[in-house]
């Protein structure tokens, strides 16, 4: 059997004395080995992005905010005119069949205070079926009860990075903060749901029951208003006519004529989810195109190189194998060339592939993810393409006759 | 049993319709530490023979016993095991891998032996100083002379201890005091190492160094004497 390391030392050798043809010759390597790398990483990235957000938020949902003001022809954002009521929303729970729940939320930015510490953060005025559809659980302490929004209690449950800022280490439960000056009991502490797939700490919130944020803690010049309606469609399939049934009821409620624009707005959070999806497996195909076709053209490039160092080194291999190499030695020798190339290709690949992947993460919104089995998989591509590439010529070069070989000029 | 047997080999070439013997039917025993050298004009089949009895190529028919091996019935690669251990090659044109230095031309023949890299560098270190080379184990065939480059073969011919040595035409490319130096070599190697060495050649002088001459003509052995 042949010495490996000085097989190695060999191949090295010739590949660093031709070094601007090795180069040219891993370039497709390069290139297909970097493609694969970002085309999983930005794939891994959306998915755990999206994986995430259906997490956080729950799936099957609808988010139905109010319509746009308009004055002298100028719009605002969505939500600025305040159309939608909680009388919405129990009608939509009440006659929309594909509609599993539906919940109105009041939100507003207010100051809590606690003893001598004080945070701003995000009020949510919530029914407990808000807490169901959204996913979030009680870490310790109680929920909302029924009672509780019947009788517009002054209780609230607090997010962990509320509890952090004002409690520090201590327990939350059953103190009495200060919402905007008002009293409220916290009756519970949520369990932490860290960021979003948007990067917003989803912690950082204060929940109050519905009627007595109406009541007691916003005022508002259209009683009865409320911020947005979460509906959760009973099943993936019943999302789209559970959208046509509840724009079709509120619009019958709103009175908008029939060529009249809607004054709220409807959207779909799967919908967007799936988007996004969508977007990042085009890339992903469209990558992996590129990535298969540059390394088949890598191979073709190494097979090529490979027969030319062939016919150039006839009197060489004419010379091993006069004294005594086998075809097996000849073989792996011109074996472990084409490996060196395109395993040499695969690493310069791995690294620009990382590299570039993250620009892509620092420069567009694309979320990244470089996971070891990406690099596993795209090295072990470039081995592949090697040792298949590479096996015609070493084993041409193996068939050589040694008399003609040791003739050859 | 002698060290070389061959009995009525044949070697046929055909193009096209023409057959042509390159040998017919030519019979020869090489003993033991014996100096022989080949003689013959170009085409009178001496090339031919040197690659059969090299073990490069087979003879269409006849027998070639090497040191009680039948080697007609080897493959190619038992051919390549029997050149490795059996045969040390000098050419004439050196046949040194170019930018490798003279210590890993020597190295080679043990490399695929499988002997272990420790071991290997003792006995190229060896041979490079038998040839009196040893301050240039580092330096690579283009930076030394001709005789250099061949007393370099000379050492990887001998390093694997093979009881022949065939060198083809191994002055060829040397000038006249370059020559001398290496056959007398070949003498020393030929009396203190007992080796047994065949010599291609078609200059007199050079066969002169030889203990028996064998000359070729059109395939066939025309005369075969044992000198002194």
């Amino acid at each position: 059997m042949i010495d490996f390391t000085s097989t190695l030392k060999i191949s090295l050798r010739s590949l660093k004395i031709n070094k601007m043809r090795s180069v040219l010759t891993s370039l497709g390597i390069i290139i297909g080995v970097s493609a694969v790398i970002i085309m999983l990483s930005i794939g891994e990235g959306a998915k755990q992005r999206i994986s995430k957000d259906i997490e956080s938020t729950g799936s099957n949902i609808l988010m139905i905010s109010s319509g746009t003001s308009t004055s002298s022809g100028v719009r605002g954002g969505a939500g600025t005119k305040p159309t939608i009521t909680m009388k919405d929303s129990q009608a939509i729970q009440k006659y929309c069949d594909s509609v599993s729940i539906s919940t109105a939320i009041l939100r507003e930015v207010k100051q809590v205070v606690y003893s001598n510490q004080n945070w701003s953060t995000t009020i949510y005025g919530i029914e407990p079926a808000y807490l169901k559809v959204q996913l979030w659980e009680i870490n310790s302490g109680r929920s909302f009860s029924n009672d509780d929004l019947k009788n517009n209690t002054k209780v609230t449950l607090i997010g962990e990075t509320v509890s952090q800022n004002l409690f520090g280490d201590m327990d939350p439960v059953n103190k009495t903060i200060r919402i905007g000056g008002v009293p409220f009991k916290v009756i519970g502490l949520l369990k932490s749901k860290g960021e979003n797939g948007m990067g917003q700490d989803q912690d950082d919130t204060v929940f109050v029951p519905l009627t007595t944020a109406q009541r007691n803690l916003f005022g508002s010049e259209f009683p009865g208003t409320v911020k947005q309606i979460i509906v959760q469609a009973k099943d993936a399939e019943n999302l789209a006519i559970a959208q046509n049934e509840v724009t079709e009821i509120l619009r019958e409620r709103h009175n908008i004529g029939k060529n009249k624009e809607d004054d709220f707005t409807v959207r779909n959070f799967t919908q967007m989810l799936e988007t996004v999806k969508k977007a990042s497996q085009t890339m992903s195909i469209l990558l992996g195109a590129i990535a298969s076709v540059s390394l088949l053209v890598g191979g073709i490039g190494i097979m090529n190189i490979m027969l030319v160092s062939v016919t150039e080194r006839t009197r060489e291999i004419g010379i091993r194998m006069a004294i005594g190499a086998k075809g097996m030695d000849i073989r792996i020798q011109f074996l472990i060339e084409a490996l060196v190339l395109s395993l040499a290709g695969g690493i310069i690949g791995i690294l620009a592939g990382i590299i570039i992947a993250q620009l892509i993460g620092i420069f567009s919104s694309m979320n990244i993810v470089i996971s070891t089995s990406p690099i596993l998989i795209s090295f072990g591509f470039s081995g592949i393409v090697g040792v298949v590439f590479g096996y015609y010529p070493a084993f041409k070069a193996s068939k050589l006759n040694p008399i003609d070989a040791l003739r050859y000029e | 049993m002698a060290l070389i047997e061959i009995k009525n080999i044949v070697k046929t070439y055909i193009t096209g319709d023409t057959k042509f013997n390159a040998l017919d039917k030519v019979s020869l025993n090489v003993e033991q530490g014996e100096f022989v050298s080949i003689m013959g004009a170009s085409g009178s089949g001496k090339s031919t023979f040197m690659n059969i009895l090299g073990c490069l190529d087979k003879p269409t028919k006849g027998t070639y016993t090497l040191d009680n091996v039948d080697v007609m019935k080897l493959n190619s690669d038992q051919l390549a095991e029997i050149r490795n251990i059996k045969i040390g090659f000098v050419f004439q044109g050196f046949n040194l891998i170019s930018r490798t230095s003279a210590i890993e031309n020597v190295e080679l023949p043990m490399i695929y032996k499988g002997i272990p890299k420790e071991e290997r560098l003792k006995k190229a270190r060896e041979a490079l100083k038998i040839v009196g080379l040893a301050k240039r184990e580092n330096h690579h065939p283009n930076q030394m002379s001709g005789g250099q480059q061949q007393r370099v073969a000379i050492a990887r011919a001998i390093v694997n201890d093979a009881p022949i040595i065939l060198a083809d035409e191994p002055t060829g490319n040397l000038d006249t005091k370059t020559s001398i130096e290496v056959m007398e070599f070949f003498v020393k190697l030929n009396e203190e190492a007992h080796k047994t060495i065949i010599l291609v050649t078609h200059e007199p002088d050079i066969a002169e160094y030889s203990k028996r001459i064998v000359r070729f003509q059109d395939g066939k052995i025309i005369n075969d004497e044992v000198r002194k």
